[in-house]
């Protein structure tokens, strides 16, 4: 009953949003912005990269996959930069309080994203029944075709859409970026000390406008990965549920490594549907209680990286703390 | 590398001096700009009149005495737990697990509910689930409470994957509990017998909420003011090494307040399960973790601004369920506005805490102010 | 540096300071603790722009407006506090920021060449004797290795003129040693390097020339070898000024406090006090001197039981003559004891007092635990009230008592911290650096009080910086020297410098 083979492409695809959500919060980060608004961010891509593609399906026009598939993401990036920009000049420039902030923004982007997944229809006047972006979905689901015949190794390596390997390079890339460039020790020490940043001539607020903004868009993808590829573009309000804050949980998870969020992520995803697996006969409760390990896992990972105090598992020095040069 | 040394264009400075009535100015200000741009927003979003969402919106609001109490209850509810955070946020721990430790109670109410409803006398299930209630809130505030006083392990992060734990076990326990069989919700516990049912005061149904929530304020207003606790825990905030010059054990006073912060929420949580609602969901509770984190912080810990600020958004969101009736609009909209106005009471804090000076503009620091 | 003029707010902190540099040599900056060092230096390193006057190098005029641009010029400063990024290693932090590196542009997304800077970070380690490990972390290393990581990170930049802000103060003497080994290989290789400092004898031991600095201005210039530590100290400390302070003669001077031995480590494990003994007498002032970061924060932190100590005995003589050992109480067993102990921090604001509560509530973080008139409750008109006496007592400039102490200017702040202390009736009161930032007014009213508290048989403690002062004001100065007693002398009879010399360690050799 249990298969690994149809159990770990599905955990994978579950793991995506994640991911990305993930990846984008730990860019965030790293810049030593705690941005609570990610949650929020999301759904804003999501929502945004769904209004672009309905409009587009419903034009009339005739539909070209290319296209259908730019447009989705072009406006997703847009939504989500938005957003960033938001948070950035709250934070960076007006020195606001990233908590409050991030939870404003969180208040602000599940509210847009459900008020137009909710009205968009009437809003714009169009007569279909619900979103189903069924053309867009499927040029979002493209596989490589012959993945399917090729046998375990086809299904469990190849099965998947392009934005899954998409979404598992931009991870590499930013874990490369972090750890191996000069931009990526620039902006670690912008997150850990400011001040030395400062005094080494690094501008600190270009720094967290760029990480910030850059961060935001790879998790708006994250959102629309989840309604045109995993949800096969069928919006439905509060859907998403609470994956963006498991997004942040999978920062500490991964104690803010990328690559180590891939693996990560998949196993917050299988767990987040092992129950369907797991023969619980009519115990359907029991799903609830697997639903909670990836945020007790997270909890313990926390406690443990405190207690242990090894210093490359700290969160960013700075993390939370607007920086103001007069201030020293 | 030859560069020109200029002078920025312009330069921020922290404020000295700004009177209290400034401050309000300013905060003022910035929510009626909100307001504006939420005007603007929602015309261009909905086609509609502004003046006419805003007219509804109060209609929604104050419309009728139904309205007015709903309205008083959603205020209160929400007011209890920025209260219940405020002792929290003024000691400077992030605690965003409102809601969590919200839930904890909820769960620990219906279960007494739920479990205890043939076994005792109505009364005695009310005693008994408020206690429990205020425990588990308890119990849930201190578990990160006790991390950061001991390990200073991350508050923010912690109390915030401990509001999901929560929320997870409330799931649990709906399956567990559900009823009818296979509706996947609870439904009215004790729809019959009412037992455990908190008694309805003249009449009104909200009323209880309402005279615990002004108990529950003025409460904090004097623990937070007068008592040597509430003196204690602002130290703590504002000066650990003045903690530690005076005496304070820091420690202590982190578990101790956010003991009393998780036995607030608690105690919202069973006024929702026992008071209002007489079930449990798991969107109960509702984001007013949240939101009641911003109504502290925006309020400065100040009851009155807690009061107002509450009412501010509870105004939005009870507004915007109004317009969605009223023109076949998702209800969602208030969130919409209501993080508008956020930003821009969040943004009106620099212009409180900095001063602006312009290149080229050698006027005085009174001349500008 | 011609002219040069630098002010904060109403202080000034240089005032026309003219000052060469050459090439090729090693210049010690002396200097009692504010008198303008440090600030000069750091608008020759760009962290401060000058009010007036100009910098030339090499005879042409020159704008240093960031640390970048002293760069450029090839100035380079090694702060006090380092500015390393922790989890970084060293080569990381050496080459942060760096656009281009040994003449290669670095790409802002290509490879950073970590294996190129540590070889050049070795090649530099071995032409100056220098002891580093590119890939150590920051965290991992002691203060003289993170010192090490500063100066290799201003050679690595190319710097010839190179800035030590106090470079000592947190070396050992072997450690020490080491690093003037170091500079005297940078100085053959034809580097420049200048040195903040006020102890004499690193002046004597590895410059070639002295500079002096006092109150700002700047004094004059002495070829080390034609000068002697009696010359230098005369020119740092300036003659003797008459302040006129009063002295009461101590009556009823019985041993309150008594320090026997006492060790005690710093949270890194630098030795902070070394064996140190001494006794407080009641009704006497018992000054301490020294340079500072000798030991005096430790010394009155650890009586104050907010330092644990390593080794000793803090007794504390009841009046009935009764002995208790304070060491391993909090203040508040202190308290508990019945020891009513005062004590004026240095961090008036970050420790003594919480900068954002009104005078009131300053006043009530002594009190707020006696019993109110309801168990539980803060009493709040007794603190009122106490603000209200302190205010008018001692002159407080306020717009209320319900202003925040952070709007106070300095002097009215700390007469708040020490109006309150006072208010305790304490049988000990320590003070450190009362009169820092204060005029002359706010200095002579603490004067008064301390005197008064003196009078009233109080031990006080009171640590200082202003030798006049001390030599005014004391009945005994114990004289601390990198946390070690170099001698306790008599305030009535002692001269400036003496005690001078005993600040910087040249008495126990020379002045015997």
């Amino acid at each position: 009953m249990f298969s690994l083979v149809t159990f770990i492409p599905r955990a994978i695809v579950q793991s995506i949003p994640l991911l990305l959500g993930c990846v984008g919060e730990t860019l965030n980060e790293k810049s030593g912005s705690l941005n609570l608004g990610i949650p929020g961010v999301m759904y804003v891509g999501a929502i945004c990269g769904v209004i672009g593609s309905f409009m587009y399906e419903n034009s009339g026009a005739a539909f070209s996959p290319v296209i259908g598939l730019l447009i989705p993401i072009i406006c997703c990036m847009l939504g989500s930069l938005m957003m960033g920009l938001i948070f950035c000049f709250l934070t960076v420039t007006l020195r606001a309080n990233q908590n409050v902030t991030g939870l404003a923004m969180t208040t602000f982007g599940v509210g847009f994203g459900n008020f137009f997944g909710g009205s968009i229809i009437k809003l714009t006047g169009a007569e279909v029944p619900s979103i189903a972006l069924s053309a867009t979905s499927k040029a979002f689901k493209a596989t490589i075709p012959f993945a399917s015949k090729a046998g375990v190794v086809g299904k469990l390596l190849l099965s998947y859409s392009f934005m899954t390997y998409v979404a598992i390079a931009i991870a590499i890339i930013t874990h490369y970026v972090l750890k191996r460039t000069r931009t990526g020790l620039e902006l670690r020490a912008v997150g850990e000390n400011p001040a030395t940043a400062d005094a080494a001539g690094i501008n600190i607020n270009r720094y967290k406008y760029f990480s910030i903004c850059i961060g935001c868009m790879i998790a708006g993808i994250g959102g629309l990965y989840y309604v045109l590829d995993y949800a096969s573009g069928v919006w439905s309000n509060d859907a998403f549920g609470d994956r963006g804050w498991l997004a942040i949980a999978l920062v500490i998870f991964s104690i803010w490594r990328p690559n180590w969020a891939i693996w990560e992520s998949m196993l917050f995803g299988g767990l987040y549907i092992l129950y369907l697996y797991i023969p619980t006969g009519t115990n359907f409760a029991v799903k609830e209680i697997y639903k909670m390990f990836p945020y007790i896992v997270t909890i313990i990972v926390l406690i443990a990286i405190s207690i242990k105090n090894k210093h490359e598992n700290q969160p960013p020095e700075a993390l939370g703390l607007p920086y103001f040069r007069e201030d020293r | 590398m030859d560069k020109q040394k200029k002078e920025p264009l312009i330069h921020i400075t922290k404020r000295k001096m700004i009177s209290k009535k400034q401050e309000w100015a300013i905060r003022l200000g910035s929510i009626v700009i909100a307001l504006i741009v939420c005007a603007i927003v929602t015309t261009i979003t909905t086609h509609l009149n502004p003046i006419a969402v805003y007219a509804s919106m109060w209609e929604g609001s104050f419309g009728t005495e139904r309205k007015i109490w709903a309205l008083l209850k959603e205020l209160s509810i929400l007011l209890m737990i920025s209260v219940a955070l405020a002792p929290s946020f003024k000691m400077k721990f992030w605690n965003l697990g409102g809601g969590g430790q919200t839930m904890a109670g909820v769960l620990a109410t219906a279960a007494c509910m739920i479990t205890l409803a043939d076994k005792m006398p109505s009364g005695a299930i009310m005693f008994v689930s408020f206690v429990s209630a205020l425990c588990a809130g308890a119990l849930w505030a201190f578990i990160p409470a006790f991390c950061k006083a001991k390990w200073n392990t991350n508050e923010t992060l912690f109390t915030l994957m401990m509001n999901y734990v929560a929320t997870q076990l409330v799931a649990y326990y709906i399956i567990i509990w559900e009823s009818p069989k296979g509706s996947g919700k609870i439904g009215i516990i004790n729809p019959n017998t009412e037992a455990g049912w908190l008694p309805v005061i003249a009449g009104k149904q909200y009323l209880l909420v309402v005279i615990s929530a002004i108990i529950v304020t003025i409460f904090m207003y004097i623990y937070l003011r007068y008592t040597k606790h509430g003196y204690e825990l602002s130290v703590v905030g504002e000066s650990q090494n003045t903690a530690k010059y005076v005496g304070i054990n820091v420690g202590k006073v982190i578990v101790r307040t956010l003991i009393l912060t998780g036995l607030i929420c608690g105690f919202v949580g069973w006024l929702l399960v026992a008071g209002t609602d007489h079930t449990m969901t798991t969107t109960i509770e509702s984001g007013r973790g949240f939101l009641g984190v911003m109504v502290a912080w925006l309020a400065h810990f100040n009851p009155i601004g807690m009061v107002l600020s509450g009412l501010l958004l509870v105004f939005m969101s009870r507004g915007a369920g109004e317009i969605s009736t009223t023109f076949g609009l998702n209800k969602s909209f208030g969130d919409i506005l209501t993080g508008i106005i956020l930003f821009f009471v969040i943004g009106s804090e620099f212009f409180i805490n900095y001063q602006i000076h312009f290149r080229k503009s050698h006027r005085k620091e009174g001349a500008d102010v | 540096m011609r002219n040069i003029t630098k002010t904060f707010g109403s202080i000034v902190a240089n005032n026309k300071v003219d000052l060469d540099i050459y090439k090729g040599e090693i210049l010690s900056l002396l200097g009692e603790n504010g008198s303008g060092k440090t600030t000069l230096m750091n608008m020759l390193s760009g962290i401060y722009y000058p009010d007036e006057g100009e910098i030339l190098i090499d005879g042409k005029p020159v704008q240093i407006s960031s640390p970048k641009d002293a760069y450029d010029y090839g100035i380079g400063m090694i702060h006090q506090h380092f500015k390393l990024v922790n989890i970084f290693s060293a080569a990381q932090n050496i080459i942060l920021g760096m656009e281009t590196d040994q003449g290669v542009k670095n790409s802002r997304f290509g490879k950073l060449d970590i294996e190129r800077a540590s070889k050049r970070i070795r090649e530099i380690c071995d032409l100056y004797g220098f002891d580093v490990d590119p890939d150590q972390k920051v965290y991992d290393m002691s203060v003289s290795q993170k010192q090490t990581v500063e100066i290799v990170k201003v050679l690595y930049r190319g710097a010839d003129i190179l800035i030590l802000d106090e470079p000592t103060a947190v070396l050992t003497p072997q450690e020490t040693e080491k690093l003037f080994n170091v500079l005297r290989n940078m100085k053959a290789d034809g580097k420049t390097v200048i040195i903040i400092t006020h102890k004499l004898h690193e002046v004597e031991a590895i410059s070639d020339r002295v500079a002096i600095l006092r109150k700002g201005e700047y004094i004059g210039d002495l070829i080390t070898s034609e000068t002697n530590a009696q010359e230098m100290t005369n020119m740092m400390v300036g003659r003797e000024v008459k302040l006129n302070i009063d002295r009461p003669e101590p009556k009823n001077v019985k041993p309150r406090i008594k320090i026997k031995d006492m060790t005690v480590r710093s949270e890194d494990g630098i030795l902070k006090l070394d064996h140190v003994s001494f006794t407080a007498n009641t009704g006497e002032v018992l000054g301490i001197a020294g340079i500072s970061g000798c030991g005096q924060k430790e010394l009155l932190e650890a009586i104050a039981g907010l330092q644990p100590i390593e080794k000793g005995e803090i007794i504390y003589v009841e009046d009935d003559g009764s002995e208790t050992n304070l060491v391993g109480m909090d203040p508040l067993e202190i308290d508990k004891k019945g020891v009513s102990l005062a004590f004026v921090p240095e961090d008036r604001l970050g420790m003594g007092l919480v900068a954002n509560m009104n005078l009131a509530d300053n006043m009530m973080l002594r009190s707020f635990r006696r019993k109110g008139s309801i168990a539980g409750f803060t009493d709040r008109k007794t603190p009122w009230e106490l603000a209200e006496k302190v205010v008018e007592e001692l002159e407080v400039v306020t717009p209320g008592i319900e202003t925040p102490v952070r709007r106070l200017s300095g002097g009215n702040v700390q007469k708040v911290l020490v109006g309150r202390e006072i208010a305790m009736n304490p049988t000990v009161l320590m003070s450190a650096y009362a009169v820092r930032g204060l005029d002359i007014n706010a200095s002579y009213t603490i004067y008064d009080l301390i005197n008064q508290q003196k009078e009233r048989g109080v031990a006080v403690i009171f640590v200082g910086e202003d030798l006049d002062v001390l030599l005014e004001l004391s009945d005994r100065i114990l004289v601390l020297c990198g946390g070690k007693v170099s001698g306790i002398v008599d305030g009535r009879t002692a001269d400036k410098n003496s005690v001078g010399l005993l600040m910087t360690k040249v008495g126990g050799d020379a002045v015997g």
